[in-house]
């Protein structure tokens, strides 16, 4: 049994596994197949101030090794969020990443604030890339300014004790800007990655799949795109922790995120497939690292980029 | 009921005109499953690119007694999920959850039903229609397709009840005609108090139409594409009237797969009415 003990800034968790936002719901469904206390951590999908309805069906499409999604952040709001879902996550004994997601600064910090000084918040995790938003390829995460901007505000509204990390979008052509803007903003580390803007055409109705025309795509299609970005955001901000998450399906898929520099990852849409994949990752992750003779997973983080002498070039 | 994960080996696989019938070793599924609910198979094998499930109704289940608990579930093949499956072979293992969802309500006291099956939508019916029976409900069936070869469960339905009314679109076999054309009469003739339907969208909206112009009630269950059929991705939803008088988006793996017919707002199915719990949020 290797030692799985990670920190995510000021918040230590027993180990690396945690759910992924908008993959598990507040944890009760998946607490039928496994404990969620025995997770990292359990990330609600993201809340918003006020109850949303999401998008009209149909909301999702299967692709090649992945799906895309057009949920529009379905919620109840934050304060049915805090009662029921919240208050049900820390009774069974579950760590706690709450997602936040807002249309403008103000509701992101109104949410930090509703949030401030609550026991059974771990970390915030603030959802600035989700593509299932008004303006489509617009979100925050898109541009440094404007990313740097919100997570400034969250932290100065959050509980100076609760971690706040910022959930930044690959479909940018310099992550590391932004993950570097969020960092000078103040973001305690960073969540990488969000999905990638997506779309399907179904060929015999010769319209959009999904009712909200473009989506999210998520699933193993997306993890080399995933590794890549953590690799970069590591390379470049070596001292700044990730989260890392993207088409994580088995336990060395999630050491791979490891390697290239997370300290912890989120299991998502694996658990679609699977309702106990979280758990089984864990377990298989725990097992990869005896079979390697690893002692600690803090041993391990971004331990590939020692493996490569130059800085990674873009290849042409 | 709490669903179970399960590897189950395929005990026989039966084809029935144009579907498949499975029968699968699931002690787990089997000992808390209840009619209307469903199964969710993983398709594709080990290291598929197909990632998410097929939601399939149960069609029943045998409770483990000598032998281990098996289910029973009916396939038509439609997509590439669906032809890797009707390829399996008895002895093949398949990764399974379930029982899933919200099943069929059976009436307080015993009344006349009436149940209607689209398709391989029969086949969570056969199991009902046993259950009301041994409740001492009087049943009749109406069975419908599009053609002969989609029919299912016509003969089980006549084992059954002594009613069996059968429809065909094209008239190749039954009546030609919708099962809708069929259910008034049926209503009368039994005096039927409930309505219990599985098949296409379009047939349980006609069907809840029919049973609100007679004043009795219709249970229906949704076929609606799902990623999850556990309740975490938000993706199988329809706008639903709830207690309260409001309508929300509700899960149809959770919340349904049964619904009354009279509060699913089948004109919105695919839009977002804008009286809709957060629809007004929508905007920013």
């Amino acid at each position: 049994m290797a030692d799985l003990t990670t920190r995510l800034a000021s918040l230590t968790l027993p180990n690396p596994v945690l759910t992924a936002s908008g993959c598990a719901a507040s944890g009760q469904e998946l607490h039928q197949f496994f404990d969620v206390a025995q997770l990292g951590a359990v990330v609600t999908k993201s809340i918003m101030v006020r109850a949303r309805s999401g998008r009209p069906t149909p909301r999702m499409a299967e692709t090649p090794s992945g799906m895309l999604n057009s949920i529009g952040l379905q919620g109840p709001g934050i304060d049915a969020f805090l009662e029921n879902d919240l208050a049900w996550l820390a009774e069974h004994g579950a760590r706690v990443v709450v997602s936040i997601a807002g249309g403008h600064t103000d509701e992101y910090v109104a949410l930090a604030r509703k949030l401030y000084g609550n026991p059974a918040v771990s970390m915030i995790e603030v959802n600035i890339s989700c593509p299932n938003v008004e303006n489509r390829g617009q979100v925050f995460a898109c541009d440094p300014a404007a990313s740097g901007r919100v997570i400034g505000a969250v932290r100065r509204a959050a509980d100076p004790k609760v971690p706040v990390f910022a959930k930044l979008s690959p479909d940018v052509t310099d992550i590391t800007l932004i993950a570097r803007a969020c960092a000078d903003a103040g973001a305690d580390g960073l969540s990488l990655i969000n999905t990638l803007l997506g779309m399907a055409i179904d060929t015999d109705t010769l319209a959009p799949v999904l009712g909200g025309v473009t989506g999210g795509l998520s699933g193993p299609a997306i993890r080399p795109v995933a590794v890549r970005c953590v690799w970069q955001v590591h390379q470049v901000l070596p001292h700044l922790p990730i989260l890392g998450m993207g088409g994580i399906r088995t336990g060395l898929d999630a050491l791979q995120f490891i390697l290239a520099g997370a300290s912890a990852v989120s299991v998502g849409t694996a658990v679609f497939g699977d309702p106990s994949a979280p758990a089984r990752v864990l377990a298989e992750l725990d097992q990869a690292l005896d079979d390697r003779g690893i002692a600690a997973l803090a041993d391990v983080v971004g331990v590939a980029h020692r493996s490569v002498a130059e800085p990674v070039k873009e290849s042409a | 009921m709490t669903p179970v994960q399960e590897v189950g080996e395929i005990f026989g696989v039966q084809k029935i005109g144009e579907y498949f019938q499975f029968t699968v070793v699931a002690p787990g599924i089997a000992a808390s499953y209840t009619p209307g609910q469903f199964v969710a198979v993983g398709v594709g094998g080990d290291n598929t690119s197909m990632l998410l499930r097929r939601a399939f109704a149960l069609y029943g289940a045998t409770p483990t007694n000598d032998f281990a608990g098996t289910i029973q579930f009916v396939v038509a093949e439609h997509g590439p999920g669906t032809q890797w499956l009707v390829r399996r072979q008895a002895g093949e293992r398949l990764d399974l959850v379930g029982p899933l969802g919200t099943p069929f309500r059976l009436p307080r006291r015993k009344v006349p039903a009436v149940l209607v099956g689209g398709g391989y939508g029969t086949a969570p019916l056969i199991p009902l229609a046993h259950q009301l029976i041994d409740a001492g409900s009087d049943i009749e069936f109406i069975v419908g397709a599009s053609t002969a070869s989609r029919l299912f469960g016509e003969l089980a339905a006549k084992r059954i009840a002594g009613g069996v009314t059968v429809t065909t679109d094209d008239g190749s076999a039954g009546t030609r005609g919708r099962v809708t054309d069929a259910l008034p009469a049926a209503i009368k003739r039994t005096n039927a108090h409930v309505v219990y339907a599985c098949g296409p969208m379009a047939m349980l909206r006609a069907v809840g139409d029919v049973a609100r112009a007679h004043a009795v009630s219709a249970q229906v269950a949704v076929e609606e594409s799902m990623a999850c059929g556990v309740g975490v991705c938000m993706t199988c939803v329809l706008p639903v009237r709830g207690d309260d008088g409001e309508s929300r988006f509700v899960r149809s793996c959770v919340d349904g797969p049964v619904f009354d017919a009279a509060r699913v707002r089948w004109d919105d199915v695919g839009s977002l009415p804008s009286d809709l719990v957060g629809a007004d949020a929508m905007g920013g």
